[in-house]
């Protein structure tokens, strides 16, 4: 029943309990309860927007950058991963397996930004042995939904046996 | 010329679909919600459509068996036996026919001789009558009610079993009415399905779309599978209304009767159409879950809904459909979905299209989005309060 609340909210965070109540033929204050539970346990750890900022006005980059770590005795990744999430420029941070350690995304205003951010905050990290920065162009799909799909016409018949 | 006489009577005598003039009058309605489909809203699933690109990019743009690709008669007959313990062979007893639609109308040819009873529940499906005509046969209806949730019982059906009674068609999940019949309502109607040495022509194209519990195939109950046809496709489950593509299992003479219309007037189901099949057959299975838990959520809100607006409606369990009563408005069905559809563009079918007792409700699809089937909710709430 967990699961398949925190699917409808993945989905959609605007749910109230009692949508979720009746599409999962559940009590309203079951569900209420639920919820609260997956807070305080920060399983749900907050509810956003999922927006496309290509259709506003707003100039951004994004920038995926690959860092390679050595670690030290005593300095695992987990302590590297924490002195480059605490930058607010990171939005995020993960451990990844293969050719590097840490995939960090940064977002900023200008690409020049993101270069200065690359080379004097986090290059200069003494674990890190080197990153690679790619600039993201262009959003096609993200968190599973496609954007700029446009409106899909229903070109079903209206009427079906 | 006179038509009257070009065209054979036998043809003449089915009559119009009464979809068909609903369809007209929605035709000049702008901007409709519809609750009026019969199909799925979904779109094939991409690794099906993409199995297909691939099949094409192939050269498979040949003529198959008339009996379809045996590496697809195999995937069916293994999926038959592993989701409702039925076994069949899938050289002999298995036909891939252009839909559930192709695969009825060879069956009803292979069995029926002119005057032979066929017995429909209904409210039915819209085909069922006027192929059991086009047949040559006579079509007997059989009543089912909201009281028993639009179940057929055996009571009903020995009422209107005569010398000539045959077949008799079932079709759990229904459409229209979204009634399933659990394992031991089933066994009741087998019982007299033996008594009275009918076939059994069983169009179990919903089975997947079943909610909260099994379906059970006719043709599992014991000594019912050599006296029924069982009818499944890919249509509704998988998403693929447009591919044409369905399946009859029986016993062999059965089959080989089939097979010789079939061959003659088909050929063979498409080829693209069998190959997606396969595709849906052997990596469909997390879609298919995926939509019917959508049309799961769907159901809930929509027969919530549905109540608390003041349409008296069962909890239907299986299939996309609702079955709502209207008789509390006053309105006959047909009057509800004509106002509905002309003061607020909202799409039902009325119930008498289906047959006599679906008079006094609506059939509403909820092969929808939750958006339009709040939307329609909701207009159907202002509609319901002005009359």
């Amino acid at each position: 029943m967990k699961s398949d609340i925190l699917r409808l909210l993945e989905e959609n965070g605007k749910l109230s309990p009692d949508e979720i109540a009746v599409r999962l033929d559940l009590d309203v204050e079951k569900v209420e309860e639920v919820i609260e539970q997956l807070e305080d346990e920060q399983v749900i750890v907050k509810y956003c927007a999922l927006v496309d900022w290509d259709k506003t006005d707003r100039e951004i980059v994004t920038a995926l950058i690959d860092v390679k770590v050595t670690p030290e005795r005593g300095i695992g990744f987990d302590a590297v991963a924490k002195r480059i999430y605490k930058f607010p420029e990171v939005s995020s941070v993960f451990l990844m397996s293969g050719g590097y350690d840490l995939s960090v995304k940064v977002e900023e205003r200008t690409m020049k930004e993101v270069a200065l951010f690359v080379a004097e905050k986090l290059a200069t990290i003494d674990q890190i042995q080197s990153t690679a920065t790619h600039f993201m162009l262009k959003t096609y799909k993200k968190d599973g939904v496609v954007f700029n799909k446009g409106k899909q016409e229903d070109e079903r018949l209206v009427i079906s046996p | 010329m006179n038509w009257e006489e070009v065209i054979a009577p036998r043809v003449r005598e089915v009559p119009p679909s009464g979809i068909r003039k609903f369809f007209d009058l929605v035709s000049e309605v702008d901007d409709v919600i519809s609750l009026g489909v019969g199909e799925p809203d979904f779109v094939t699933p991409w690794h099906i459509r993409e199995a297909s690109f691939y099949s094409l990019e192939r050269g498979d743009t040949m003529y198959t068996s008339n009996y379809g690709l045996l590496e697809l008669r195999r995937e069916i007959t293994n999926y038959l036996k592993k989701n409702y313990n039925v076994s069949y062979d899938p050289q002999g007893e298995t036909l891939v026919t252009v839909g559930v639609s192709e695969a009825l109308d060879l069956a009803l040819r292979a069995l029926v001789e002119q005057g032979d009873e066929v017995i429909l529940p209904e409210p039915s499906y819209v085909s069922y009558k006027p192929s059991t005509i086009l047949a040559g046969g006579k079509a007997v209806k059989v009543q089912t009610d909201r009281k028993n949730e639009f179940k057929l019982t055996a009571e009903a059906l020995e009422e209107v079993i005569t010398e000539q009674s045959k077949i008799l068609i079932l079709c759990y999940p229904n459409n229209p009415t979204g009634a399933i019949m659990e394992r031991d309502e089933l066994l009741e109607i087998a019982q007299v399905v033996e008594e009275h040495d009918l076939i059994v022509l069983a169009d179990e194209i919903y089975a997947e779309l079943t909610y909260g519990q099994e379906h059970t195939s006719f043709a599992s109950l014991p000594g019912m599978k050599e006296r029924t046809i069982l009818f499944n496709g890919f249509s509704k489950a998988y998403a693929m209304t447009g591919w044409r593509i369905g399946y009859a299992a029986a016993p062999e003479p059965i089959i080989q009767a089939m097979m010789k219309i079939h061959q003659y007037t088909m050929l063979c189901a498409p080829i693209v159409s069998q190959k997606a099949a396969l595709e849906a057959l052997r990596n469909g299975r997390r879609e298919v879950d995926k939509m019917t838990d959508a049309y799961n959520q769907r159901r809930r809100v929509i027969t919530k809904g549905l109540n608390d607006i003041g349409l008296d409606c069962f909890e239907p369990q299986g299939a996309f459909y609702a079955f709502p009563s209207i008789e509390a408005t006053g309105l006959s069905a047909e009057e509800f979905a004509e106002r509905l559809l002309q003061e607020e563009g909202v799409v039902v079918i009325p119930g008498g299209v289906f047959g006599e007792s679906g008079q006094g409700f609506i059939r509403c699809s909820y092969a929808s989005s939750l958006e339009d089937i709040n939307e329609a909710l909701n207009r159907m709430e202002r509609f319901i309060k002005k009359i």
